[in-house]
């Protein structure tokens, strides 16, 4: 039986599939007697997923959020035309 | 307003927007920087988290585009094109800028610890409230994810954000911070283990 803290530190490569079959049994197994690293095992899936969610809006910003002297600034460093 | 509305219109179209800005078009340059500035200025602040600086990057990584426009052939869109000149941008500074270590916690305080013969993890205390999924789109969730991710020692945050944020895989990250991908799957799969454990308190159901 592996212990929490290997499972704790197998679990990326669970999660990506990367375990061998043998490993992934182990996994399993100590899953299934260890309610605490259960809770673990979907804190850190949920961690997982509210990392990009957390800046969902950075894909939908304001325009007004970005100063205009900014954008001028920006528009100096143009290459002018001859 | 409506001539503005018209170059939309007409630089809408990717090649004919590169066509203008590969031929010194002035309106052209003003929309592609209009238009870009506002997501490429937020991810610039997630890596800065400084107004300043971030400012900065968005003016060093449009001068680096305008300088490569030339030769961008147009394989990739515009904006994932900008978007990783941005990232190199900030990533540039953020090397370059003082390390601000009174603000930064070692990772090893957020890491779990375990004892005891069995290496149980110590005060493993209970289960993500059964309603947190649902919350990880509110406002509050996902101020706490920020700052969380805020408090990360820099070399952790970095890589976080590459990997679930902005996208890359191990390998374009790997190459980007230059260290090899065992180095990044460590690190990514610490950082979101201490994220868990910044998040914990807040998100444990009662
Ligand atoms: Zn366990």
């Amino acid at each position: 039986m592996i212990t929490c803290r290997e499972l704790i530190s197998f679990l990326a490569d669970y999660l990506e599939g990367n375990l061998a079959p043998t490993e992934r049994v182990a996994f399993e197994e100590h899953l299934g007697v260890c309610p605490d690293c259960v809770n673990y095992v979907e804190s850190y899936k949920t961690t997982h997923k509210a990392i990009p969610l957390a800046y969902a809006d950075e894909n939908d910003p304001a325009p007004s959020e970005v100063p205009e002297e900014l954008i001028q600034a920006i528009l100096e460093a143009r290459p002018k035309r001859e | 307003m409506s001539t503005s509305t018209c170059q939309a219109g007409n630089f809408a179209d990717e090649p004919t927007l590169l066509a203008a800005l590969q031929g010194g078009d002035d309106r052209a340059y003003h929309f592609l920087v209009v238009t870009h500035s506002p997501h490429l200025l937020a991810v610039s602040r997630r890596f800065m988290r400084n107004e300043v600086d971030a400012q900065d990057v968005l003016q060093d990584a449009f001068l680096s585009a305008f300088k490569a426009l030339p030769s961008f052939r147009g394989d990739a869109k515009l904006s994932t094109w900008l978007h990783s000149i941005v990232v190199r941008a900030a990533l540039m500074k953020l090397r370059a800028r003082k390390p601000q270590w009174k603000r930064e916690l070692s990772i090893d305080d957020v890491l779990p610890r375990f004892s005891d013969g069995f290496d149980h993890r110590d005060n493993p205390g209970p289960a993500w409230r059964s309603t947190v999924e649902q919350e990880l789109h509110s406002k509050e969730v996902c101020s706490l994810v920020r700052q969380a991710i805020d408090r990360l020692p820099e070399i952790y945050r970095v890589v976080v954000m590459l990997r679930d944020i902005d996208g890359l895989d191990t390998q374009e990250t790997a190459e980007l911070l230059g260290v090899t991908t065992t180095v990044i799957k460590t690190r990514l799969h610490r950082a979101r283990m201490a994220l868990r454990e910044l998040l914990d308190p807040s998100l444990a159901g009662v």
